[in-house]
């Protein structure tokens, strides 16, 4: 009986999670068959064998030598169709997939700054050759050099002719030419030169802090000694790893260690432990901002690879801008 | 004093455990998503009187229409929304529905004026159109996203605890069949701005 009203219980839990996952994994609309988006290797992918060796290589030249200048990346994609979707929802979701300008990551380290934010400086030129429609997606950050009137006016001009007449990699170099030129105008942070001091990976303060704190418990539970050996190693480690030199690591080490010495400790007569206990717990009660697994929310962009061989995005954003035409 | 100690320990872990800062995360990514999705509307709001003047200049005897498009942002813009009461929500999405078709038919009605569809600052306006339009459904896809992971994070176990105990509630979501409309009445993608030779 009992087993039976478990086993009920069961089956009910399973059904509801199954229900549960269900409703996670519908997909909000479009359920039919969409045009898979392509791997991103390469500047130019022409997946409608319309280029030539020679044009391919040419158009890869020239986006290569911007994103040298600039640190822009501008990518083309050639697709047969994009039914049944129109290409604006195919552009966003190619632009979303290949996360083509440079995200926060790749920000911080062309800058140097490890304050900075994604630059988005991403633009996708997609062409769907049977529907003969072209759409060129533009990057957050590249929105104000190419505003949306600007990127159809490239579509009508210097595109839109040149494919009427059948001149495919005409209209694709036209095209990179006008974008390079807009993009020249803009201001953007210089590219990361092979050998550039590179940022530490990591928050060194916070690091070190959680290093102290950690002590801190370590020493309520165990003793200072015991305390004061845990924060300091660990402060003095994590110092020497993100500031690349033991004798500074060893320094903050020692710091924290006699800092620990003074502070920690199980306590229990009075004297400065009674007082310091409290700021000590007190803190400890606030820790939530110390919680393991909290993350950032609302981030975008992943890391950046490429870089060597292939080619990769940078991990930049889209949010639709850009323009649609046809020819 | 050990006790206590371990009490907040277990307090921190047992709230990362049934997901309270991933509800965090969630909250605040569709609060970001909803931010986008007014940025915009009001983007598109904000073209309005430009488009309508420069139209006014070519077909001012299309005063309906163009009446039509100043009253809808008009009424859209007295539209206090608050993203987690379903009713508001209606009443922003209604409102900013009928924007789009008061523009989608100002659009309909200007290919009836050569000169008009010629005039450089009409096009440059079209195509400024277009491109709101186009990021308007894609912040409001990603919102919908958005929306979407948090309420199964909400109604799933054990989040829907947490969640009752800190008071998150489900979050009313853009209707679909709204959706159909808003992305597909404001077709600006009529005609080739340029003289294209028929195919």
């Amino acid at each position: 009986m009992a087993i039976g009203l478990r086993r009920g219980l069961l089956g009910a839990l399973l059904t509801l999670s199954a229900v549960l996952g269900l409703f996670a994994s519908i997909p909000p609309a479009a359920a039919q068959q969409t045009v898979t988006v392509p791997a991103l290797s390469a500047r130019v992918t022409d997946l409608t064998g319309t280029l030539s060796a020679e044009q391919r290589a040419g158009l890869e030249a020239e986006l290569a030598a911007l994103e040298a200048r600039k640190g822009t990346q501008v990518a083309i994609l050639m697709v047969p169709t994009t039914q049944p979707e129109t290409i604006d929802e195919f552009g966003i979701r190619v632009a979303e997939a290949w996360k083509l300008g440079r995200g926060r990551e790749r920000a911080q380290r062309d800058t140097g700054d490890r304050r900075a934010g994604a630059i988005d400086d991403g633009v996708l030129v997609v062409v769907a050759k049977n529907d003969r429609k072209v759409r060129i997606e533009v990057g957050y950050g590249l929105e104000g050099a190419i505003p949306d009137a600007v990127a159809k006016r490239i579509i009508t001009e210097a595109i839109g002719p040149r494919f009427r007449t059948g001149d495919f990699a005409g209209g694709l170099h036209a095209a990179v030419a006008d974008l390079s030129k807009r993009i020249a105008g803009e201001d953007l942070p210089a590219p990361w030169q092979q050998g550039q001091q590179a940022e530490p990976q990591f928050e060194l303060l916070p690091a070190v802090f959680m290093s102290f704190f950690v002590g801190l418990m370590v020493s309520r539970v165990a003793g200072r000694v015991l305390g004061a050996a845990v924060g300091g190693g660990g402060a003095g480690v994590t110092a020497a790893v993100g500031l690349a030199s033991t004798g500074l690591g060893a320094a903050v080490g020692v710091g924290v260690g006699l800092l620990l010495m003074v502070m920690g400790g199980r306590g229990g007569g009075g004297g400065p432990g009674g007082r310091l206990r409290t700021v000590g717990r007190r803190t400890i009660g606030d820790t939530p901002i110390f919680l393991p697994g909290s993350g950032w929310g609302g981030g975008r962009g992943g890391g950046g690879f490429g870089g060597g061989g292939g080619f990769g995005g940078g991990g930049g954003g889209f949010g639709g801008g850009g323009a649609s035409g046809d020819w | 004093m050990l006790n206590r100690l371990m009490l907040w320990i277990a307090v921190a872990v047992g709230l990362t455990g049934c997901g309270y800062n991933d509800i965090q995360v969630a909250d605040e990514t569709t609060n970001s998503a909803w931010s986008e999705v007014v940025n915009q509307y009001q983007r598109r709001a904000d073209l309005i009187p430009n488009l309508v003047n420069t139209v006014k200049g070519y077909a001012d005897q299309e005063k309906d229409v163009l009446l039509g498009v100043t009253e809808a942002r008009s009424r859209v813009g007295q539209v206090r929304v608050d993203p987690s009461d379903p009713e508001s929500l209606k009443k922003f999405e209604s409102a900013q529905r009928e924007v789009g078709s008061a523009l989608s038919r100002l659009l309909v009605v200007s290919e009836n004026y050569p000169q008009l569809k010629s005039d450089q600052n009409f096009r440059e306006l079209q195509a400024q159109l277009e491109g709101t339009e186009n990021r308007i459904t894609v912040a409001r896809k990603r919102y919908i996203d958005s929306v979407q992971g948090y309420n199964v994070m909400v109604r799933q176990f054990p989040g829907n605890l947490t969640a009752m105990v800190f008071g998150y509630k489900v979050k009313p979501q853009f209707t679909v069949d709204n959706e159909r409309e808003i992305s597909s009445a404001p077709k600006v993608d009529f005609g080739k701005p340029a003289p294209a030779p028929l195919k």
